[in-house]
């Protein structure tokens, strides 16, 4: 079952008479329970692969099935409705509210959620908090928290709604090498539980801990290949702190 | 979103910058609290006037001479001595919806009494004049038909006179002169305060109008003919009826009939305009209010535009954002409001209190410049919830 399937993907941006090809035919199939890191440098075009994915933007032309899900030429509501319940952002500023309590973080997508299920924001929220260690923080704010706490409250924003796709965007930029791995272990332990993980980065040591990369330059894919040295980060964990 | 969630998200936003809620709501406050005030003020005075004009008595009808025309110029009110004591008779014999009816001859004189002397209006009047002005005696009685037919020498003192001429005692049976001649005071009248004018109304003395014109005046004239009715609704058809009696026996309409409502529309006419352009006045402050919210909104749009991102990328529609800070100036508005209100009450109460004005607070008004304040902030807050909604994720997640 694929999470991911896109044909000849290009995104061209006209600004004025220039035209800037970002993407020129992107093809990409991932399955589900895979975790891929999309790697290029910037001005790559991986960017504009990753808004394409979160359905963040819509292409310029090509198609894209995001869990059997047909999503070009869908409208801005559609797209958000999409987002809401299939994709889990997170971002490389770790993007909070501030002034908003970890928990009221976390419920913050079930408020949008039109698809009428009947859940208990709360409950779910606490559960996905103590899901990736947070349970005892519940009531912080962000400003209370230290910068791998607050990515951990964004990975439990991600997916308290049990989306079909993780979308990290340099979930790691914004930290220090320990908490760097802190976080990659999470995300290595998530999808060993089974979810479909894509992290985009630049930087290979981060690319290491996934399964697959694929390497984005000048709007096209020049390389994707297995990760054969595959690292563990709770193995470098003990490492570390050893 | 449930709107429960909205509002309370909406003050959430706004208890994070108290300080900046506070300022902004201000103009929203002072406006409401302006038009409640001015509003108070103006229809204090105008149902002081209404209650002065009621005072003056109850369905009462006012016949005035004149308004005639000679050679087609019209003569002010009273230019002719035009109203006779054939005209009140007429009326009373012939009238259906007129119950009362009564001639007043007015005659300014010196009283003698026990204490001293005083001038006074002397008002000849006929016995209905008691419920035509729907005035009680405080002592004694009102004099009777037959005193009016006998033209007997009797009086009912206004309480201004009876104090001026018997201080600390009971005029009742007494005796006043009035040029010379000497009249037994058979009763003395309520107190009625103040007229719409501003005179007193109890600085007068009242003798049956027989006795007026044998004793005093000695003339025929009458300068005024008061009558009333049984009930409100009636006085349209009794000013019609009096309009046609008194026109049989004349050729022209040479007569004024106006009745209390014109008395009290054209004393109100004034404070009517006055309060309108004391709320116009304060209005503005209200629109200046506006303006505060739709700048701060802006601020805040621009301010919270990578918040916006974030809520569009979970899966926020442009409708959910927009809906989302227009509750929020929303809430600016009606709190502010609210707030201005209880100024504006207080306001009103301690004014009255130290002016001695008297101030009314309509529901109604309360109910519109709160509804108005929401609206305001429909109003001014829709162009930068627009704005907010407009927004592209992705830009606005990169904003910084």
């Amino acid at each position: 079952m694929n999470v991911i399937r896109t044909e000849g993907l290009t995104k061209t941006y006209v600004t004025g008479t220039n035209e800037v090809h970002a993407l020129r035919g992107v093809d990409l199939t991932i399955g589900t329970g895979e975790l891929v890191a999309i790697m290029g440098s910037s001005g790559s075009g991986k960017s504009t692969l990753m808004n394409l994915l979160g359905c963040l933007d819509s292409p310029t032309s090509g198609g894209y099935e995001l869990d059997g899900v047909r999503v070009e030429g869908l409208g801005k509501n559609e797209l958000a409705a999409i987002r809401n319940q299939k994709i889990g952002f997170v971002f490389q500023g770790f993007n909070l509210l501030p002034r908003t309590t970890a928990v009221e973080n976390v419920e913050l997508p079930m408020l949008y959620d039109r698809s009428g299920r009947k859940r208990d924001p709360r409950a779910l929220a606490i559960r996905s908090l103590e899901r990736v260690g947070l349970g005892d923080r519940l009531d912080h704010q962000p400003s209370e928290l230290s910068g791998g706490q607050q990515q951990r409250v964004a990975i439990a924003r991600a997916l308290v709604t049990e989306p079909a796709l993780v979308l990290a965007d340099e979930p790691t930029g914004n930290l220090d090498s320990r908490t760097t791995i802190e976080v990659m272990a999470l995300f290595q332990e998530l999808n060993d539980s089974g979810i479909t993980i894509v992290l985009v980065t630049h930087e290979t040591e981060v690319a290491v801990y996934a399964k697959r990369i694929v390497e984005v330059r000048d709007g096209r894919i020049v390389r994707d290949v297995p990760v054969k040295n595959r690292r563990l980060a709770a193995t470098d964990l003990q490492e570390v702190a050893a | 979103m449930k709107t429960k969630v909205l509002i309370k998200l909406a003050t959430q936003s706004i208890l994070k910058n108290k300080m900046r809620a506070a300022l902004t709501m201000l103009g929203i406050i002072i406006g409401v609290a302006a038009v409640i005030v001015m509003v108070a003020v103006g229809f204090g005075a105008r149902s002081r006037i209404r209650a002065q004009i009621n005072n003056l008595g109850t369905n009462m009808i006012v016949i005035t001479p004149g308004a005639a025309q000679a050679g087609g110029v019209s003569q002010g009110a009273q230019a002719f001595p035009n109203l006779s004591i054939e005209d009140v008779d007429k009326i009373r014999r012939e009238a259906q919806v007129v119950t009362a009816v009564s001639p007043v001859v007015v005659t300014r004189s010196q009283v003698i009494g026990e204490a001293g002397n005083w001038r006074t209006l002397i008002n000849g009047v006929d016995v209905d004049y008691q419920t035509i002005r729907d005035w009680q005696t405080a002592s004694g009685d009102f004099f009777a038909v037959e005193d009016v037919d006998a033209m007997r020498k009797v009086a009912v003192l206004g309480k201004t006179v009876a104090d001026q001429l018997f201080p600390g005692s009971d005029p009742v049976g007494q005796e006043v002169q009035i040029r010379n001649v000497p009249f037994d005071v058979v009763g003395v009248l309520a107190p009625k305060g103040q007229t719409a004018s501003g005179s007193d109304s109890d600085d007068v003395v009242l003798i049956p109008y027989t006795t007026a014109r044998s004793a005093l005046s000695g003339r025929s004239f009458i300068p005024q003919i008061l009558a009333s009715t049984a009930s409100e609704g009636d006085i349209p058809a009794a000013q019609e009826e009096i309009r046609v009696l008194l026109r049989e026996s004349r050729e022209t309409e040479d007569f004024t009939v106006r009745n209390q409502n014109d008395l009290a529309q054209a004393a109100e006419g004034s404070t009517k305009v006055m309060t309108m352009l004391m709320a116009a006045i304060a209005s503005i402050s209200l629109l200046v209010g506006g303006i505060g919210i739709m700048n701060i909104m802006l601020v805040s749009v621009t301010e919270r535009t990578r918040e916006i991102g974030i809520r569009l990328a979970i899966g926020a529609r442009g409708s959910d954002v927009l809906t989302q800070f227009l509750v929020e100036s929303i809430v600016m508005g009606v709190f502010g409001g609210l707030i201005g209100l209880a100024i504006g009450v207080g306001g009103s109460k301690i004014l009255g209190h130290f002016t001695g004005w008297e101030t009314v607070i309509s529901p109604i008004v309360m109910l519109v410049s709160v509804l108005f304040s929401g609206a305001v902030g429909v109003f001014f807050g829709y162009y930068p919830a627009r704005k907010a909604a407009a927004l592209h994720p992705i830009e606005a997640l990169r904003y910084e």
